[in-house]
């Protein structure tokens, strides 16, 4: 008989243990074992826009950390409240048109227009989706893909914010060196706070919301309050991301609306690992160069992202950061059965 | 008169882009997201096999219709299959198929003016003093000619009630010996290859552009939560509803509203009726 009679186990590291509690600050070892992948991806971030030499690069590590947002937004919508959206652009474009209109109409400087329109516009985009809310899968999928589309159309068939020229003019960041840490330290204060957040309470009810909803509402919870209070989370990064991109290019317009905004973070989610959070930001660090150096392309581009994101979604599920987590915090080995 | 008339007309074309949709949703649980890139794939090689293989209409069509369907079969055999039963995963596998199909074909360069179908049977006739082309008088009896065969296939023939079985209880019609995937890739087969068929009819009346896959399939899916999914009749008044609507805003508004109509009448059912026109306690579970 040539049948395998083994199987891999996998096993915790001892490091892994010993460092879960608080005895992680007993040696440098278990806390060097903690903080190293924290680090390595804080400095890293912190240290890109110094490492790249052209002005061009520098952009795009600045819209790395835009789809880095976006993508946790996905991310968290997805896989710790179960609501899946397709339309990631109607936070991009509401979050853009808001904080346009502040700066021009109200007079606020970038440094109040971008929070004011963040939480502005995920009021917002909670209000809009408040009707879908009670949905499901499949139809809340498709619904947030019409919003972004639907809201282009009124805007363009009312003719208002500018119509199809958009709002020209936005004041901008005044700079490589504020362009690129304005959205970094916000990339990181948003991914570090949501990896808390989900650990919390309210992120116990979102998960038990996205796991068994029945179960939530005979606990005598809301389940479409707390779905509503994650949409509302959710749309606040997407609408942040946005507000930075009508001030980085100093216009707001029916591109921010664009399937770009929708698919990217998907992609970049399903990459680098849903359920990670981090995974959503390791992503489009692979997807938007990769996507950079194929802008000869033109719109074959979105056909690669589709590709890449079959492909993944069938040989490797998982994603990279699980993946990576794994063979981090466990070892290998066959084991006779 | 007029609204009537193409009312009436844009119905039985939601109806026709609907079906496939609706079709292989209720029998497999599988949310078909490429449906509408299926749709111009098929006007795509439709257009091929007539002007540049000059293969003449009817063979192009048959051709098309059968090489969607396999395409169909395939998706579901070597790619959904694998992430069947999680939803996320579906949505976002066959969301990517289609895009990757449709922004393949934008890339090959199809937008404008240039790609159009011809139509089966050029010319205008007057019903009720409301000129009416013959192609859309034949979208009108394709649509109910297409309906009448499902009905038909779906209750007498042997193929048509294990699907039927397999929409109404999975694990009783599994016992019975009715193979799940099997049926689930026919399904998907038969969604696809109407997905064709639509095309086919209607695509003469405008141009093939990518654009209108996006449309297609939120039309589909519109009228599929309208109707409550899974039930012909269902979908098939949902989409006179949703027609009708259309027609009166392109009348008497802008032409730009029609995807807000759209998007209005899921909103307005699912506050009023969650489950749909004719959908039962069941899908309502699902749903809500």
């Amino acid at each position: 008989m040539a049948e395998v009679q083994r199987r891999k186990e996998r096993l915790d590291r001892g490091i892994k243990v010993r460092a879960e509690s608080i005895y992680a600050v007993s040696s440098w070892e278990e806390t060097a074992y903690l903080l190293a992948p924290r680090i390595i991806l804080v400095l890293g971030l912190l240290l890109a826009p110094l490492l790249v030499q052209s002005p061009y690069w520098k952009r795009v590590v600045t819209v790395v950390c835009v789809y880095g947002l976006l993508g946790l937004s996905f991310d968290f919508l997805a896989h710790f409240v179960g609501l899946v959206s397709l339309g990631g652009a109607l936070a991009t474009g509401v979050g853009g048109y808001a904080s346009a209109l502040a700066n021009k109409a109200l007079g606020l400087p970038v440094f109040l227009s971008i929070p004011l329109a963040s939480l502005a516009g995920g009021v917002v985009c909670t209000v809009l989706l408040l009707p879908c809310l009670p949905l499901r899968g499949v139809y809340f999928a498709i619904v947030t893909l019409m919003y972004p589309l639907v809201l282009s159309r009124l805007v363009e068939a009312f003719n208002i914010l500018g119509g199809t020229d958009g709002i020209p003019g936005v004041q901008g960041f005044g700079g490589p060196w504020a362009e690129s840490y304005i959205i970094i330290s916000a990339l990181l204060l948003c991914l570090f706070g949501l990896r808390r957040l989900v650990n919390e309470d309210l992120g116990l009810i979102l998960r038990g919301v996205k796991d068994n909803d029945q179960a939530v509402k005979a606990s005598g919870i809301s389940v479409t309050r707390y779905k509503a209070i994650a949409v509302f989370i959710a749309s606040t990064l997407g609408c942040l991301a946005g507000a930075y991109l009508a001030h980085l290019y100093m216009w707001a317009g029916l591109s921010l609306f664009a399937l770009d905004f929708s698919i990217l973070p998907i992609a970049a989610t399903v990459i680098g690992g849903g359920g990670t959070l981090v995974g959503a930001v390791v992503g489009s660090m692979i997807l938007v160069p990769l996507s950079e150096l194929l802008r000869e392309f033109g719109t074959l581009r979105i056909a690669f992202y589709a590709l890449v994101l079959m492909g993944f979604i069938v040989v490797r599920s998982e994603g990279l950061m699980v993946w990576a987590q794994r063979k981090y915090h466990q070892f290998e080995r066959w084991v006779q059965i | 008169m007029e609204i009537i008339v193409y009312g009436i007309v844009n119905s039985v074309s939601l109806a026709l882009m609907a079906l496939g949709f609706t079709l292989v949703y209720g029998i497999s649980r599988l949310p078909n997201f490429a449906h509408g890139a299926f749709y111009i794939l098929a006007g795509y090689l439709a257009w091929v096999g007539i002007r540049s293989l000059n293969m003449g209409y009817i063979v192009s069509v048959l051709l098309t219709i059968f090489v969607v369907g396999i395409l169909g079969m395939a998706m579901y055999r070597f790619f959904l299959i694998r992430v069947r039963g999680m939803p996320i995963s579906e949505i976002i596998a066959s969301y990517a198929m289609g895009l990757f199909i449709l922004e393949a074909l934008r890339w090959k360069g199809l937008k404008g003016m240039t790609f159009t179908l011809p139509v089966i049977y050029p010319g205008t006739i007057f019903l009720f003093d409301v000129p009416v082309d013959y192609q859309r008088l034949l979208v009108v009896a394709i649509g109910a000619g297409i309906v009448a065969g499902l009905w038909l296939f779906t209750k007498f023939t042997r193929l048509g009630l294990a699907l039927r079985g397999i929409a109404q209880d999975e694990q009783a019609a599994m016992m019975l010996g009715i193979d799940s995937d099997a049926m689930a890739t026919v399904a998907t087969g038969l969604g696809s290859a109407l997905a064709a068929v639509a095309a086919i009819v209607l695509l003469p009346l405008g141009n093939i552009v990518v654009e209108a896959g996006y449309q297609v399939l939120i039309f589909a899916v519109a009228v599929c939560i309208v109707g409550g999914l899974g039930s012909w009749a269902g979908a098939i008044l949902a989409s006179f509803i949703i027609g009708f609507a259309q027609i009166l805003t392109v009348s008497y508004m802008q032409s730009h509203f029609q995807v807000v109509v759209a998007l209005l009448a899921i909103i307005l059912t699912l506050i009023a009726k969650p489950s749909g026109l004719f959908g039962r306690q069941k899908q309502l579970e699902e749903r809500v």
